[in-house]
């Protein structure tokens, strides 16, 4: 994925009113179109290195790693997914995410939507108290989290995890949805109150569906978040490896790499982890870009 | 909204709240209690030891020599990380030429944007992996570039000169996508006749980003700041997993420590939660510095 872009010429015919300026912009339009080049080649080449090795043998790789692979070896591909359980791994992400994301959206939403929408006593101790969240590391939590979680009898279990995920994506999530539900004309609300529809029913009929685009944007900001955590599972998740998520999958199967040696292995299943989530990434570029970025702009 | 609002404030609030507490607050506060123990994990008995633990860590070199690290993290990064994606997100949002006022993005912006977000979507820990297999002494592209020059690459992550800085370059290169769209959107909210008006004016290049862009884009940047202060704070899983503090402790962070102190050779949970504590204080600390810091007058366009 190069981008190919030569330095424009200063003789484009660009309309200008200024010739010194001109001039200036043209030299610095070189310079900048180098750098950036230079900036894409940095991020795709380690990427593109990545498939591309995915498909030699250990021998090529060691030996000639900016060399093209002979032969397009999908055996690595299967060796990656059945041997190094890959596959398993991915199944099981898509199970803990699928819960914690569903999970961290219905309580997410209606904790924020009762914050900017009702009235009620220590309403602001509360909101704070789940906004504060944002602010504390994770680590200070992970030892008294672990006993928690153990003694609950959670431990290790895809329960626990939705269960904790789901709780340290909520601080972020309601205050981002709490500043969007505030945003939604009041009038709405009152004319349906008026027309005799229930609490319930204006939440789920008519807020919510308004709410969408702030929805959509959190649930991708939290569906990236939650397919990424490491630290969690890791502590929540030692022992039984055929529960492990895919994080913790990559990080073994780069640890035993390390000892077997089966480079081609461990690129293939790089590859394999990465190029769905960049697929899905390059098919909603605007919508992920902006739900990433959103949270920080408030 | 007056009748009938508390049985849905009440399902709406107590399912999420207790998720909260559980998960959440009671880890947070026990981590405070536990930091003034002896706790040594899986047995039972804690005996309350004060601030002990917090002398200990005072004296505790390997400590020290991990927050050196974070420090040198915290200068560094978010410097690195803000200068690069101010740079790109210039060249792109008006590096280019022609076009109202010469305020339009160089040609290919789109796929340039594209690219620059690929790290921000790959989890930590493909990153780390990804760039341990770059920087692999035989089988990496880095030596393998450096070759043809006649250099004898060293073996980066196995080098205790070269370790850390290997992790902190793979710490900006992972930021620097996400800041370049983030400056971006913030720069397209920047009225355009503003840069009419300076350009007009006879404004060079240079000195209309000194004194209109980035002015204009100071609270984006500041809260750039203090984000990537905390992930500079942080650190652990790149560090975990390219050179597990190592070799020689020469890359270890204060959360590796923490990890370390917890949950891998020794369980002295009581020091490592005062570890925490600590670690703590100092994000909140770094936060509201860089909030004092960074702190000038609003803009708003009207």
């Amino acid at each position: 994925m190069t981008i190919v872009e030569s330095p424009s010429s200063t003789e484009a015919p660009a309309p200008s009113a200024d010739r010194p300026l001109r001039r200036e912009w043209g030299v610095a339009n070189v310079f900048s179109h180098g750098f950036l080049l230079l900036w894409a080649l940095l991020t795709t080449l380690p990427l593109l290195w990545v498939v591309l090795s995915s498909f030699k043998d250990d021998n090529e790789i060691l030996t000639d790693p900016w060399g093209l692979p002979g032969a397009l070896r999908f055996e690595n591909w299967q060796r990656a997914w059945t041997e190094a359980h890959i596959g398993r791994y991915f199944l099981n992400s898509i199970i803990v995410v699928s819960g914690s994301l569903s999970l961290t959206m219905l309580f997410g939403a209606t904790a924020a939507y009762v914050f900017a929408r009702y009235d009620f006593r220590f309403k602001q101790v509360f909101y704070y108290l789940f906004v504060g969240g944002m602010m504390f590391p994770v680590f200070l939590a992970l030892v008294p989290l672990f006993f928690v979680v153990r003694n609950a009898g959670l431990f290790g279990t895809w329960r626990g995890l939705i269960l904790v995920y789901a709780a340290y994506s909520l601080p972020f999530t309601v205050f981002f949805l709490t500043a969007f539900f505030r945003t939604l004309p009041q009038t709405v609300a009152e004319a349906a109150l008026i027309d005799g529809c229930g609490h319930f029913r204006l939440f789920f009929r008519v807020m919510l569906p308004m709410a969408r685009p702030g929805l959509i944007s959190v649930a991708i900001f939290n569906f990236l978040g939650q397919w990424n955590q490491f630290i969690l599972p890791q502590v929540l998740m030692q022992g039984d490896d055929s529960r492990w998520v895919l994080a913790q999958g990559l990080s073994a199967l780069a640890v035993s790499q390390g000892y077997q040696g089966d480079f081609s292995g461990l690129f293939a299943g790089l590859t394999i982890a990465m190029l769905p989530v960049l697929g899905v990434y390059v098919l909603f570029q605007r919508q992920i870009q902006s739900g990433l970025t959103a949270g920080q702009l408030k | 909204m007056r009748h009938g609002k508390y049985p849905l404030i009440i399902t709406f609030l107590v399912p999420p709240l207790i998720l909260y507490g559980v998960f959440v607050l009671s880890p947070y506060l026990q981590a405070f209690q536990i930091s003034t123990t002896d706790w040594l994990g899986y047995s039972t008995d804690a005996n309350s030891v004060g601030l002990d633990n917090f002398v200990q860590l005072f004296k505790d070199d390997y400590v020290w020599n991990a927050i050196k690290n974070n420090a040198i993290l915290l200068v560094l990064v978010p410097v690195l990380t803000i200068t690069l994606g101010l740079f790109f997100a210039t060249m792109l949002n008006m590096g280019g030429r022609g076009g109202r006022a010469g305020v339009v993005g160089v040609r290919g912006t789109g796929a340039y944007r594209l690219v620059y977000f690929f790290p921000q979507v790959l989890s930590v820990v493909i990153i780390a992996v990804i760039w341990q297999q770059v920087y692999h002494p035989n089988a990496g592209i880095l030596n393998a570039a450096l070759e043809p020059f006649g250099v004898n690459g060293p073996s980066w992550l196995g080098d205790p000169r070269t370790a850390f800085w290997c992790v902190l370059a793979v710490m900006v290169w992972s930021n620097v996508g996400f800041y370049v769209v983030l400056f971006g959107a913030a720069m397209q909210a920047i009225p355009k006749d503003i840069y009419e008006a300076v350009l007009l004016d006879g404004a060079s290049r240079a000195v209309m980003l000194r004194r209109i862009t980035i002015p204009l884009l100071w609270d984006t940047v500041q809260v750039a700041w203090i984000y990537l202060a905390i992930a500079a704070l942080d650190g652990f899983i790149l560090v975990q997993l390219m050179t597990n503090g190592g070799p020689n402790f020469s890359s270890d962070v204060i959360g590796l420590r923490m990890y370390n102190t917890a949950f891998a050779s020794d369980t002295k949970f009581g020091y490592a939660s005062a570890i925490g504590v600590v670690m703590f204080f100092l994000t909140l600390s770094v936060a509201v510095l860089a909030l004092r810091a960074s702190r000038r007058d609003r803009i708003e366009f009207s």
